[in-house]
């Protein structure tokens, strides 16, 4: 509307609701922001691999040979999935994976915040410079520690376990390191308040500190899910012989020698190891949205 | 219930800041007491020691004739209200409440009849089950008082508790609190930076700065004999005009205004006057003249801001972000001067007043004590 047209009274119920800024007008010559234009192949690159090998597990081992790839097999052989779970013993393989992930998952949210908890509020001799010291060891790549981590677990006489697995991950610094930065940012208002109610520190942390710190501990059960399920190479390392003791990743991995690769199936196994990441992923989502700490406050 | 002393207490943070210096105090028991002073005088830290929250550098605090100096907060009984009010905000109301008698392993039918009494008396009935989040600021300043209410503790610490309320909430909440205080009879430890609630909740006030007892009364006598240069133009809202003098021959001299003063030693004073103090001089009388600068009519009462020929006097830790430059240029000074509506002055207008024999305040100009 220009400044000159004349301007009449409207009765507001005729005018649509309005939100946000108010933003120089822009003449649009797209239905879309321009930035699709990237965002688009970026997409597109990302989901190819993806969709690639959902179609190969549903193809003949021919048809994963051929080139160009084919993308539409025209039969979907549904047959692969049973077929490729009886072949790598699927069932024990995401059993095992099923023990090593939720036991380090648990008890990364149970260590984490108590050690989380201490760097963030208690006060004791060399706080500042131990927290130091394991933020310091982050910066030290897995590949340097693989050895030592391998004599120690050696020698508790865990290789060839589901142990060698668990035990050296029961707590990790990023844990910590994001609880201790979360729980810093809760008003410490509300735990002196539950110190003069007469809460302990530990029943602070039960009661108030971690019903609030929800967002974090999911975001930190999700990643530590995520690395677990996924990790390859320290399975690799200390289940040697024992194929009772494989985990999913190393079970696929294996697949390719036994097999002589048959890549239907193993494209199958691949998208069966997938399906769990995939529907936390979906569930968790939320977690990383909402944020309730500061409602109690004055607002 | 139980009294609450403090006895030589002082407080030192880590790097050396005295944050309460040397305090000794009595609340009796009953009492509503209010700790007042500009920010950063140390009431906070005064009151989250009673309260364990804050460690005792050295003398000694009791509650109940107990020492509790290394009592951790949950032995000592108190409850508090906390400025930002501190519920949890994961909790309902009803839990909210619950919540210390739960720690303190209360029977559960106890608990119930508890929660109950409170929250009719501060009318949560219907709040229960929300969580604080849906509460709005009044409602959350109530669920904050009646979970230190339920606990009925030994002594009940605020601080700052109608500080987020807005305007004409902090007036009803203000006489509903000392209509509980009248009805519970819990010694109360209030921190206030606040005039009004200082003037009109407590039994007593203490008016800290830097750290330090200024002057502990009832609140009239605080008011009308405060103790030195501070509390003079702390306590009073507006605050008391405080101007160098110089006293000598048995009269004050301030510029063109000349008061006597019998008893007073001679040499430089500040001579202390209310506001509410002037009164207008007929011409020829004794007085002086205030310029009108600016002009506030509230209603009831008209404040006017003006100049008077004489210089300010600056007050340290009072007088904070005001400049002495801002309140004296050329040999005159600022003052605040009542009005009544029907005398109301206009900008620019020069008024003759004049100040009755008895309402002017002297301080020694080197110590800052009241004299005479």
């Amino acid at each position: 509307m220009s400044a000159t047209a004349e301007l009449v009274r409207v009765d507001p119920v005729t005018l649509p609701g309005e939100t946000g800024m108010v933003e120089r007008p822009r003449r649009r010559w797209l239905p879309f922001s321009p930035w699709h234009f990237v965002l688009l192949p970026l997409a597109v690159v990302m989901l190819a691999p993806l969709v690639w090998m959902l179609v190969a597990s549903l193809e003949t081992l021919d048809q994963t040979r051929h080139f160009p790839p084919i993308l539409w097999p025209g039969t979907l052989r549904f047959g692969n999935y049973p077929n490729a779970f009886r072949a790598a013993h699927m069932g024990r393989l995401f059993w095992n994976t099923f023990v090593v992930t939720s036991t380090v998952v648990l008890s990364n949210l149970v260590l984490c915040s108590l050690a989380g908890y201490a760097f963030a509020r208690i006060r004791f001799l060399g706080r500042t410079a131990v927290y130091y010291l394991l933020l310091a060891t982050l910066m030290v790549p897995l590949q340097v520690v693989l050895i030592p981590t391998f004599l120690i677990v050696k020698s508790l006489g865990l290789i060839d376990h589901l142990g060698a697995l668990i035990v050296p991950n029961l707590a990790n610094v990023f844990g910590i390191f994001m609880l201790t930065q979360f729980f810093r940012t809760l008003p410490v208002e509300l735990e002196e308040a539950a110190r003069i109610d007469g809460a302990s520190r530990l029943s602070i942390l039960l009661k108030i500190v971690l019903p609030l710190s929800a967002p974090a501990l999911a975001t930190l059960a999700v990643i530590q899910f995520m690395w677990t399920w996924n990790d390859f190479l320290w399975p690799l390392v200390t289940i040697i012989n024992n194929e009772g003791a494989q985990t999913v990743q190393l079970g696929l991995a294996a697949f390719q020698g036994a097999h002589q690769t048959d890549t239907s199936l193993l494209m199958a196994a691949n998208v069966m190891s997938l399906l769990p990441m995939l529907v936390l992923f979906l569930l968790a989502q939320r977690y990383f949205v909402r944020g309730i700490a500061t409602q109690g406050l004055k607002g | 219930m139980a009294d609450v002393v403090f006895e030589h207490v002082t407080k030192v943070f880590p790097g050396g800041a005295v944050a309460v210096a040397d305090l000794s105090l009595e609340v009796g028991d009953g009492e509503f007491l209010i700790l007042v002073g500009p920010s950063g005088c140390g009431k906070t830290t005064a009151l989250r020691m009673v309260a364990g929250l804050e460690r005792i550098s050295a003398g000694q605090i009791r509650i109940g004739g107990r020492v509790v100096n290394d009592l951790p907060p949950k032995e000592r009984d108190v409850a508090m209200v906390f400025q930002s009010y501190a519920l949890y905000p994961h909790m309902s109301v009803e839990r909210n409440l619950a919540f210390g008698l739960r720690q303190r392993k209360t029977a559960k039918t106890e608990i119930e009849r508890r929660v109950a009494d409170v929250s009719d008396m501060l009318g949560l009935a219907e709040l229960l089950q929300r969580r604080p989040g849906q509460l709005s600021g009044g409602q959350r300043q109530r669920v904050a008082m009646g979970r230190a209410l339920v606990r009925e503790p030994e002594a009940f610490l605020l601080d700052e508790p109608l500080s987020n309320l807005d305007a004409k909430l902090r007036v009803q909440m203000r006489a509903e609190l000392k209509r509980l205080h009248a009805r519970l009879g819990i010694t109360t430890i209030y921190v206030t930076h606040d005039q009004v609630e200082a003037m009109t909740l407590g039994d007593r006030i203490a008016v800290l700065s830097d750290g330090a007892l200024q002057q502990l009364g009832p609140p009239q006598e605080v008011y009308e004999r405060p103790a030195n240069v501070f509390v003079a133009g702390f306590v009073g809202s507006p605050p008391m005009n405080l101007l160098r003098a110089v006293a000598a021959g048995g009269s004050i001299t301030m510029g063109e205004l000349v008061l006597p003063a019998l008893g007073v030693p001679g040499g430089e004073v500040v001579l202390g006057l209310r506001p509410e103090s002037f009164v207008p001089a007929a011409e020829g009388l004794p007085g002086f003249t205030f310029q009108v600068e600016v002009v506030e009519p509230l209603g009831d009462e008209i404040v006017v801001h003006g100049w008077v020929a004489g210089e300010a006097w600056q007050t340290p830790g009072l007088d904070g972000e005001v400049l002495l430059a801002d309140r004296e240029e050329g040999g005159r000074a600022q003052i605040t001067v009542r009005f009544a509506p029907s005398d109301r002055p206009a900008v620019g207008q020069r008024v003759r007043l004049g100040a009755p024999p008895g309402s002017a305040y002297l301080f020694d100009a080197a110590t800052g004590r009241a004299l005479g």
